[in-house]
């Protein structure tokens, strides 16, 4: 697979139709794409510069700015360990090469199987908890050589589908409304007027269910509410059971 | 100890029960703070935060109300929220994203409202998955609600927010960058002077860009009056500030505090704060406001957390990103980790950056592996030079945009306040430090 699927097309005319110009979706659409095929090929970044009028080399020349962005196959599990200051100073690169050891694989690399790729990170912003550890960006504070390796042999066992998503799916919540109010004066401002999009009606609720999101999962970052002392485990209540429901 | 009880702004609400759902929200009070502010004029309530004297969170501290102010006098009007939180050491964001979205939401409502915007775009950093996953349920409900989009609460103001996802890249919380990742281009920092965002900003059109944290604020001082505000804290610096604290602490965390107020003393030494230095270790350096800033010594720790004293002091408050360092520290590998920080990070646009911090990481490299040379130390000071004439601060720049000037303050601190321990690195031809070890395994020196 490698262009959108028709599906996801529609998913990413949703998206352009929430900005003033269809080039402001450009990177959320490179997202959907990463979540679709777990990195970005080039017949897919063709198909998004068809959606926003933009030449592939366009397309690749932003997509190749970012690093989150990755235009080869990428294991299922992105893990990123963070060894900027916070957590060099708590022992980041000790971990790191654990965790090379544990992988069997350098920084960059991906394990045969697929399954893991490493990374060596910049700051991932949860230096109350170094060293820190992100999965696809799922965030896990005070990792020790232990901790690192439970989460690996949980995450080959699956028990972490739930909470850790495949590489390239970033936010599983989507927009329930389209634009509501945005009036003539932000729409058709400085380019072309989008190509109209379901969700631009008032009230569209936009996509699929996404059941299954967890948004109590990773409130995980106990010590960055230390004034407080660790937040209260959820009390069983799921406010957005329902969110879903137009 | 001058840790004051102020009331906590931003922060009121951690602790709570999954205190980012709507109804969490309401029950303290959620969202009164528009219905004042759509009580009042849009005037009235950019005058409110001039009293306020809010000073912005991102880590330049420019009046909010003054930001607002500069707009251009043409439609339409676009507001950008920062919440590319990259500064390493920084995690005040995050936490304010994930653990109290609407707050987000409605601090960027008001500003909205009293700035006319069109449209609202959360600009935030893709790595932060939950974050973007709480923020957009936040959104969702806001829309039910009747606090976004059409007709806000009976007031017939509307206005649209759009979650928009970064990508990883550090030069996005330059607010130029930033509009244009939002333009889907590469983050290259524009050429400021004459354009600033409120003139020339989104797609040519006036635009605001404000952090997170600063608009955080708003709903507090629509609830409970500018004035109650601008009795916190002293001089310039109203309010409260987060501070992050990280590093060789008991206690790292984010601390809301008084402004101007607490000094770092406090900060990492009160048992109710940072609690003290790691195994009773002494303080040899800490980083006062992201690594950006030049550092500072245990004989500034009774520097007060405000703006202009942090200034004082020849360094800046920045994003209130606090990094302490104990005496085990190598001071060597501290610089060269956050100068490879500004090597990967910077958008290469400008020579001096794009090339100087290669340079100024290789040579601290060598140094820390005991392949130094005595003449590194000038030539370090060479290069830092020319990226940021005089290593001065405030810095002098050759580029484009600030991250150049940040990547001196590191090398060049480390060089003044620890001459000797480059030497002993160059003399020995090691590093006389043992390796950074996982906590419970400190090693000793």
């Amino acid at each position: 697979m490698a262009r959108l699927t028709p599906h996801n097309e529609q998913r990413a005319r949703d998206l352009i139709a929430l900005y003033p110009h269809p080039r402001s979706a450009l990177i959320p659409i490179l997202h959907l794409l990463q979540e679709q095929d777990g990195y970005l090929t080039d017949d897919g970044m063709q198909h998004a510069g068809e959606l926003v009028g933009l030449e592939a080399a366009e397309v690749q020349g932003t997509a190749s700015f970012y690093d989150m962005f990755h235009t080869e196959p990428v294991g299922k599990y992105l893990i990123a360990v963070c060894t900027n200051i916070a957590c060099l100073l708590q022992g980041a690169y000790e971990l790191l090469e654990h965790a090379e050891e544990r992988l069997g694989i350098a920084p960059g690399g991906t394990t045969p199987d697929g399954l893991f790729t490493l990374e060596d990170a910049e700051c991932l912003a949860l230096c109350g908890n170094a060293p820190c550890v992100t999965v696809n960006w799922r965030y896990f504070g005070d990792v020790d050589r232990e901790g690192f390796d439970d989460l690996v042999a949980r995450l080959a066992a699956g028990d972490l589908d739930g909470e850790v998503p495949p590489h390239g799916t970033l936010c599983r919540v989507r927009r329930s409304v389209g634009l509501a109010a945005a009036g003539a004066s932000v729409h058709g401002y400085g380019g072309p007027v989008p190509a109209p999009a379901e969700s631009s009606r008032p009230g569209a609720i936009a996509d699929e269910p996404t059941d299954g999101v967890d948004l109590e999962t990773f409130a995980t970052t106990p010590a960055v509410l230390a004034l407080d002392g660790p937040a209260s485990p959820d009390d069983g209540a799921a406010p957005f059971d329902d969110r879903t429901e137009p | 100890m001058t840790v004051t009880g102020v009331p906590r702004i931003v922060t009121r609400r951690l602790g709570r029960l999954a205190p980012w759902t709507l109804a969490s929200y309401l029950e303290d009070g959620g969202y009164d703070g528009l219905r004042k502010a759509l009580s009042m004029t849009p005037e009235e309530v950019h005058e409110a935060a001039n009293v306020a004297n809010i000073l912005g969170r991102g880590g330049a501290g420019f009046e909010a109300g003054r930001k607002w102010g500069m707009l251009a006098k043409s439609e339409p009007v676009y507001l950008t929220i920062n919440g590319d939180e990259s500064e390493p050491a920084t995690f005040k964001d995050h936490m304010l994203i994930e653990a109290d979205p609407h707050m987000v939401v409605e601090g960027a409502l008001i500003c909205a409202y009293a700035v006319r915007a069109d449209q609202i775009f959360l600009y935030v950093r893709g790595e932060f998955a939950l974050g973007l996953e709480r923020l957009q349920a936040a959104v969702n409900e806001a829309y039910a609600y009747g606090a976004a989009g059409g007709d806000i609460l009976g007031s017939g103001w509307s206005v649209d927010i759009v979650i928009h996802p970064g990508a990883g890249a550090y030069i996005c919380g330059e607010e130029t960058a930033l509009l244009e990742s939002l333009e889907g281009k590469r983050g290259y920092p524009r050429i400021k002077p004459p354009f600033f965002p409120a003139a020339v900003g989104l797609y040519g059109a006036p635009t605001i860009v404000n952090n997170v944290e600063t608009v955080s604020n708003l709903p507090w001082v629509m609830r409970n009056g500018a004035d109650a505000f601008a009795a916190l804290g002293e001089g310039r610096s109203k309010g409260t500030k987060v501070m992050a604290l990280s590093g060789h602490v008991k206690r790292p965390g984010n601390y809301e505090l008084e402004f101007a107020k607490v000094t770092f003393r406090d900060l990492m030494f009160d048992a109710r704060l940072g609690g003290g230095i790691r195994e009773d270790r002494q303080l040899k350096a800490f980083i006062p406001g992201g690594v950006s800033s030049p550092w500072l010594g245990p004989q500034h720790l009774d520097v007060l957390l405000a703006n202009d004293k942090i200034a004082e002091v020849g360094t800046m408050a920045g994003s209130g990103a606090v990094t302490a360092m104990d005496e085990t520290t190598c001071i060597v590998r501290a610089a060269w980790r956050i100068v490879r920080f500004f090597h990967r990070e910077s958008c290469g646009q400008c020579t001096p950056c794009r090339e100087g911090s290669g340079w100024v990481e290789k040579i601290l490299q060598r140094i820390e592996n005991g392949q130094g040379r005595e003449a590194d130390l000038d030539l370090l000071m060479d290069v830092c030079d020319n990226i940021s004439p005089g290593v001065r601060w405030p810095p002098a720049q050759t580029t484009i945009c600030v991250l150049g000037p940040s990547i001196p303050p590191a090398p060049a601190s480390g060089i003044r306040m620890f001459r000797d321990e480059f030497l002993t690195h160059i003399r020995e031809g090691r590093c006389p430090f043992p390796p950074d070890r996982l906590p419970g395994r400190v090693a000793h020196v």
